[in-house]
């Protein structure tokens, strides 16, 4: 196998682990939150439905975490199996969070099987409780290592480079780049989201589905209303992203734009298609990309002029902008009318429909995940450092790689069947309407 | 102590605690794997289902803690392993995958599923013997570097016996331990039937252990000479691992004291291990590679070094938490109180 062939099936072999990981890493962020929010909304207003929410959604999340930390060593291994030359250097420079995050992973997994295990076992339930907390904060410390060490690969520093070799290394400055704030940000705020509105989807197929249990009311307006506050969140974060990337790398966005010349009064592209370097059917929003870019709708906006050709990212990443906002406004508009629904009482949030659209919103917003990352790593090509190592430079030399990819493959296949059958047995075979009435017979006795 | 003996020491540790709790956990689930087949499930499942459950998330951290830490300390090891690794971790990976889900799959999802039961004890089994290829590698001779690049010699690595004798350790060695460990903790919830049969299986697999390590020191004399010299000048070492061997054979013998009986075997593996690890030093991969020269750069040295302190005054209280509300809690170990989620 040649050498461009190792570099494109390892390219391959990183996307597909990546974005089969990512799904359950988000869930893995996310779900942790939900379910500490409503044990705690259980036990304050001493409802039993909240508990058991906490309860059964805690089940389902195991089988989640399982496939989250297999996928997760799987990547967390390729890394250097694909990319041993850009790990060397990483690993000089940016090993840190990486080290950091395998103690948020130790205490995550550590809290997670006393949480598991406990439950009742307590007289106050208050202190179970607080063993979820080790649990949410280790998910989420675990996002924002990653996050900062993805950070350092579109905006590296805290070293330099002098004959290719590493000199003046500083390993906090390295983790404090400019892209870290926006970065984390945005990915834990998308991760509560995503895990949020999937909850949410979960409730709504429930009420369709012929169960009219009180239960699954509650879950639909908790969930929704946390997704509201969250997605609100996304897009605000989001908005810093978009300045952030105008500032430290103007090709990602221009490229996501398909903003050619350098110019101030910049309009916002949204959908179309291209034609040669002419956008076709795309709806123009004035002076919204210099808003974007720089808060000011005057702002000079810099275009992919400016760059040499083989610096610019594939332009296709403007779709998955698209796909990523037109969600984040959808499921924003969305939650917000499903929650002044249930405060004004429209009848309207409970048909059918609207729950389908409900429904919808989970795998939307794993896609809305996805495509950001999509749209974040393509449109850091060609570089895998940014301005310091290519992508190409960075790969394996091995002759293995579309073995290997094969292989994955069909691993990610058997894994994500097995998640499917696994929990659609796990709750169907016991219905949350028979797990009340049991707990209602043995009342502070122990279920299952 | 050197920082570069500092690093290595800590990523050796934790490379000792996944091999001794991995160990624990894929012996377990190959026994769990090998009782339904034979119809014992009945004395078995139980006894191995109450240890396992809470903390085999933990297993995998341990791995986790290992490459991630290597890369950091040692981070010339991504361009000679990475390289060279990919099948066989790869391998390595897809097993680890198996057997993960497909363990929480049975645990938590389908209790007593029997093809997902098989799955992972399979898979389980077969992780030590493909991990343990790295450490065959890092003797050296199977590398070759083909225009400034590794190379990884199939045909030498899968002909030479030095390779099968270490896969045939590492499996032997994961049934050892597992059956040992077993045996205590069937013995501590007062499970006699599990307990009888489980020190019958520590028994059996004494003696392969035993035999293929003693091998693999001949071996390593013609493969390795270097080593081979190395690891005479640590023979105490492997003496008093010989002799906590014998200790803990003879008490699993006599029926007598199995606590001690896994103390001492975890020290015949810390003695055996350590001994290894130290006549190997210096290097990572045999003749290309040494903790000197893949060494990181200082600053991150004693930045790893700090953050691993202070992670460990995080781990530390929580491991103990763990294990006293598992492992020495009487009446979680005789299943007396189930308050899984
Ligand atoms: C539920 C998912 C989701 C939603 C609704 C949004 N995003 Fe996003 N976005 C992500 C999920 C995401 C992400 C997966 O988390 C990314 C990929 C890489 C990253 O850092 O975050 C991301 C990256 C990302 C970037 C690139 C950052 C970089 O490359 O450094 C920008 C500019 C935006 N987003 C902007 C927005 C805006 C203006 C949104 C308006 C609603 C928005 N995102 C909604
Ligand atoms: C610390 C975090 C991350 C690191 C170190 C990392 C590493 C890499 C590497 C080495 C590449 C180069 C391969 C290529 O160009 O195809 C890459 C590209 C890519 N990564 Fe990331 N990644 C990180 C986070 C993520 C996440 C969470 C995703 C989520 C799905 C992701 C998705 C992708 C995709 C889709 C590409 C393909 C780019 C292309 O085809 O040009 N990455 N990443
Ligand atoms: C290149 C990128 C990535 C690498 C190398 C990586 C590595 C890993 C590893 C090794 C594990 C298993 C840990 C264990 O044994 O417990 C894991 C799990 C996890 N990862 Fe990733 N990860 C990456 C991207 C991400 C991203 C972008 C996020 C967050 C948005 C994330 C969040 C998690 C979480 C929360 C877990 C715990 C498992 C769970 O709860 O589902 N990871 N990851």
């Amino acid at each position: 196998m040649g050498n461009e062939e190792a570099v494109f099936f390892s390219r391959v072999l990183t996307e597909t682990t990546l974005s089969f990981h990512i799904i359950f890493a988000t869930i893995g962020v996310g779900v942790p939150l939900m379910i500490m929010i409503a044990q705690w909304v259980g036990i304050r207003k001493n409802d039993e439905h909240y508990i058991l929410l906490a309860r059964r959604w805690a089940r389902g999340f195991v089988i989640t975490v399982a496939v989250g930390v297999v996928t997760g060593t799987a990547i967390g291994l390729q890394l250097s199996l694909l990319w041993p030359n850009f790990m060397e250097l990483a690993g000089n420079v940016i090993a840190l969070p990486l080290f950091m995050e395998t103690f948020a992973f130790f205490f995550e997994a550590i809290f997670l099987g006393i949480y598991l295990y406990t439950w009742d076992r307590f007289e106050n339930q208050k202190k179970h409780l607080l063993l979820l907390i080790p649990v949410a904060i280790g998910a989420s410390f675990s996002a924002v290592f990653i996050t900062i060490v993805n950070a350092f690969m579109n905006a590296p520093q805290g070293f330099d480079l002098v004959d290719g070799e590493l000199i003046n290394i500083n390993p906090l400055i390295a983790m404090l780049n400019p892209a870290m704030p926006t970065k984390v940000a945005h990915v834990v705020a998308t991760a509560y989201m995503t895990a949020a509105f999937v909850l949410a989807s979960i409730a709504a197929y429930r009420l369709l589905k012929g169960s009219n249990h009180e239960y699954h009311k509650k879950a639909l307006f908790l969930t929704m209303k946390i997704g509201m506050i969250f997605s609100v969140a996304a897009a605000i974060i989001g908005d810093f992203s978009g300045k952030y990337l105008a500032e430290y790398q103007p090709e990602k966005l221009a490229a996501a734009e398909w903003h050619f010349e350098t110019e101030g009064n910049a309009p916002l592209i949204l959908y179309g298609v291209l034609d040669g370097e002419e956008v076709k059917y795309a709806l123009k929003v004035p002076y919204a990309l210099s808003i974007l870019a720089h808060s000011i709708p005057s702002a000079e906006v810099i275009g992919l002029d400016q760059f040499p050709d083989d610096e610019i990212p594939p332009l296709y990443i403007h779709y998955l902008f698209d796909i990523m906002v037109t969600i984040g406004v959808w499921m924003t508009v969305l939650s917000a009318v499903f929650w002044i629904g249930m405060r004004q009482r429209w009848k309207m949030v409970s048909t059918k429909w609207f729950r389908w659209l409900i429904v919808l919103g989970g795998p939307l917003s794993i896609i809305a995940i996805e495509a950001g990352w999509w749209m974040a790593e393509v449109g850091r090509q060609p570089w895998i450092l940014r301005g310091l190592m290519r992508t190409e430079e960075a790969a394996t030399t091995s002759g293995h790689v579309d073995t290997m990819l094969i292989l994955f493959c069909l691993l990610y296949i058997v894994l994500g069947i097995g998640v499917i059958v696994v929990l659609r047995r796990m709750f169907r075979n016991n219905p949350v309407e028979r797990e009340i009435e049991d707990r209602e017979m043995e009342k502070g006795g122990d279920v299952l | 102590m050197t920082l570069e003996i500092l690093g290595i020491s800590v990523l050796w540790t934790f490379l000792f605690g996944y091999i001794l709790v991995g160990a624990i956990d894929f012996g377990a689930g190959f026994f769990n794997a090998y009782s339904l087949l034979t119809g014992k499930q009945r004395i078995l499942t139980n006894i191995i289902q109450r240890y396992l459950s809470p903390v085999w998330e933990v297993t995998n951290v341990f791995l986790v803690f290992f490459f991630v830490g290597i890369i950091g300390f040692f981070p010339k090891t991504a361009f000679y392993y990475g390289t060279t690794l990919l099948v066989p971790v790869s391998i390595g990976i897809i097993l680890l995958a198996i057997r993960g889900s497909y363990y929480a799959f049975e645990t938590y999802g389908a209790r007593g599923h029997k093809g997902y039961s098989f799955m992972y004890g399979l898979a389980g089994i077969l992780l030590p013997a493909s991990l343990s290829i790295v450490l065959t590698i890092s003797e050296g001779g199977f590398v070759r570097m083909v225009d400034g690049k590794p190379v990884l010699d199939y045909w030498l690595l899968f002909t030479s016996p030095l390779t099968w004798a270490i896969v045939v350790l590492s499996i032997a060695a994961t049934l050892y331990i597992s059956a040992v460990f077993l045996t205590w903790y069937a013995n501590k919830a007062r499970d006699v039937e599990a307990t009888n049969l489980l020190r019958k299986y520590a028994l059996i697999w004494a003696l392969p252990t035993i035999i293929t390590a003693g091998g693999i020191i001949v071996e390593l004399r013609n493969h390795n000479p270097e080593h081979y010299s190395n690891i005479q000048n640590f023979w105490p070492m492997f003496l008093i691992s010989f002799l906590l061997f014998i200790g803990t054979v003879w008490l699993l013998w006599k029926r007598r004291n199995y606590g001690w009986a896994f103390i001492f075997l975890g020290g015949q593996f810390i003695f055996a291990f350590f001994g290894y690890g130290a006549s190997h030093y210096p290097y990572l991969l045999y003749p290309y590679l040494t903790i000197y020269d893949s060494f990181t750069n200082p600053a991150m040295a004693i930045s790893l070094i700090v953050v691993f302190i202070m992670g460990l005054g995080l781990l530390i209280p929580s491991l103990y938490l763990l294990m006293r509300l598992f492992l020495f809690d009487k009446n979680y170990v005789r299943g007396k109180g189930d308050y899984h989620a």
